[in-house]
């Protein structure tokens, strides 16, 4: 097995033993980049110097014997929407384009500490809005699994680079599914972590009731592995949790006993693809197989899911994105003199009205557009008190559901990767990608996805998990006990 | 509710968003398709529900009254589309 298909876990422990370098590891992902991405497209900026430079020095560091940190040399991907002092943040929009960050995301910063090798920037929809990767400013990124359909997204650019190994670990951020579905379309893990768990300081906001930051591995020790890093509480953030931090990389590999997970009736209605319920059954039997109890759950508005999420992440996102402004930093239009102000506009509304005009992308606008008016006078009691209100009649289905039962299984989308250009020119359509996994974020659980099979046309298949809030630990062990009893997790795309 | 241009085109300057003739259109179009999608919430009766705008129990997270470092003026300002020695510049005002 070449070293790059190997998991980070065995990595560390090829690092460590001196069995292999950082710099020969760092190296290897980046013939495999220099190989395979001109077909993939899955980074933005690839950091090919700095990570040797960063290699060279934890090698040296380690050969003088020098404590290092739980990542020492481990090459790591990381979303374009995650600030890192010095190198270019774009989100994947033209209105970042040259935005260069003064200073570190706490995860970002976290990586650093733990002595990672930053390898590049993965791409993204832009700003986190879309299911495709294909709002991304920058280029469209193709599925290792089929170059012609699209990876998922928001952070379908990290989904492709792990499915790709062009590294063994990358960060995503998940707002209404943006790890959870890439992962499951590139037939890789993605795990959301519970609202609060991971820092958001320095992830460029979404939505900041939603958003958070996540492991994107091959496999669910990585995943422990990389939570353990990210997790914890900061000072920086004043909605991160101050909750315990679990030992997941010591535990990961530890079964459950007596595990009683439930399955949600509303999931498996007319919408879901007939292989996909056929994998994701074959899931439950492994489970079952294992000595869980499977229970039935009804969650009755989990349906209303999408509804609410595409008023209140619209409404946030508004907020958030004005601060792109033309002033600050980013992309600029000066209003020329051949474009007369008109009288009603100083000329500072009208740079601001051109320069985001010129700086947004189509979906972008639209959210921005959607957000505003649902937060507008006379309409805000109609659209955005309404959300919320279902937002808790949705995380009360998840507090009855988590009395009954550990943890819920069910399918992460409707429908393997589709082909691009698919779905852009329909939005509802490409919201409807979301179905499965945006409940977690109004709710603020935690959700992981796992590969669980391939359609016939060899596209993955993802299942996915759900814990209630701060049971990663829970959700981790339970996702190695499916991973250990299959071998879904070591296939990988001929491409 | 129908959505008409000239709702989408005052919620544009509410956006700070200068949007074409062929982009008002379409957003017309979108926007009263996804506005329609989202109204099956009125199905729900949430009469006795208190809005959810956050997950976590938590309020008023408050910090030490303590001087920090910060970020310098030249870090802050080297993003600037444009500035000058101590300020962001920006078309004139008044």
């Amino acid at each position: 097995m070449s070293i790059i298909s190997k998991s980070a876990t065995q990595q560390r422990e090829m690092l460590r033993t001196g069995e292999l370098t950082s710099v020969e590891l760092t190296t290897a992902y980046l013939e495999q980049i220099k190989l395979r991405e001109s077909a993939v497209k899955a980074f933005v900026y690839l950091d090919e110097q700095r990570a040797l430079d960063t290699a060279q020095q934890i090698d040296v560091r380690r050969a003088a014997g020098e404590p290092l940190g739980d990542l020492a040399g481990i090459p790591v991907a990381v979303k374009d929407n995650l600030c890192t002092q010095g190198v270019p943040t774009t989100c994947a929009s033209k209105i970042l384009n040259g935005f260069v960050p003064p200073y570190d995301a706490t995860v970002v910063a976290k990586l650093k500490t733990a002595d990672a090798v930053l390898i590049g920037r993965t791409n993204m929809d832009e700003f986190a809005m879309g299911s495709s990767t294909e709002n991304s400013a920058i280029q469209v990124t193709n599925n290792p699994w089929d170059l012609e359909c699209i990876p998922g997204g928001s952070s379908g650019g990290s989904a492709a680079c792990i499915a790709a190994e062009f590294a063994p670990l990358a960060l995503g951020s998940d707002t209404g599914g943006s790890i959870r579905q890439p992962a499951a379309l590139c037939g890789i893990v993605g795990l959301k972590p519970s609202y609060g768990r991971v820092s958001r300081y320095g992830l460029v906001a979404f939505a900041s009731s939603l958003d958070q930051i996540g492991p994107m591995t091959s496999n669910v020790e990585d995943a422990a592995l990389l939570l353990q890093v990210l997790a914890g509480h900061d000072s920086h953030d004043s909605t991160s949790a101050n909750v315990k931090v679990d030992s997941y990389v010591e535990n990961v590999t530890q079964p459950l006993s007596d595990l009683t997970l439930g399955v949600v009736d509303e999931h498996y209605g007319e919408g879901l693809d007939k292989e996909i319920k056929a994998s994701i059954k074959e899931a439950i039997e492994v489970y079952e197989s294992l000595g869980a109890t499977i229970k039935h759950i009804e969650m009755p508005h989990a349906s209303y899911g999408i509804a609410t999420y595409y008023i209140i992440a619209p409404c946030e996102a508004s907020s958030n994105l004005a601060r792109f402004d033309g002033a600050h930093y980013g992309y600029r239009t000066e209003p020329s003199s051949v474009d007369q102000t008109p009288e009603s506009e100083d000329a500072l509304t009208r740079m601001y009205r051109l320069s985001r005009a010129a700086g947004f992308g189509d979906e972008v606008k639209r959210r921005i557009m959607l957000g505003t008016y649902a937060l507008s006078e006379g309409y805000y009691d109609a659209f955005y008190l309404k959300a919320l209100k279902v937002r808790r009649l949705i995380r009360q289905d998840y507090d009855n559901a988590f009395k009954a039962v550990d943890l819920l299984i069910g399918p992460v989308t409707a429908r393997s990767a589709f082909k691009q250009g698919e779905k852009t020119s329909d939005p509802l359509a490409m919201y409807m990608e979301d179905l499965f996994t945006v409940t977690a974020n109004l709710s603020g659980v935690a959700g992981i996805s796992l590969p669980c099979g391939l359609t016939a046309t060899g596209l993955p298949i993802g299942v996915q998990l759900q814990s209630a809030p701060f049971q990663e630990d829970k959700l981790l062990r339970a996702a190695y006990m499916f991973q250990d009893a299959t071998d879904w997790h070591q296939r990988r795309p001929d491409f | 509710m129908a959505l008409t241009r000239d709702d989408v085109e005052k919620v544009s300057l509410l956006a700070r968003l200068q949007l074409t003739d062929d982009e008002l259109n379409s957003m017309t179009e979108h926007l009263s398709q996804i506005i329609q999608y989202v109204n099956q919430l009125d199905e729900i009766n949430t009469d006795d529900v208190a809005p959810l705008a956050h997950t976590l129990d938590i309020t008023n997270v408050l910090a030490d009254d303590v001087a920090q470092d910060c970020l310098s003026r030249e870090a802050a300002l080297q993003n600037a589309p444009q500035r000058d020695e101590e300020c962001f510049r920006v078309p004139a005002v008044l």
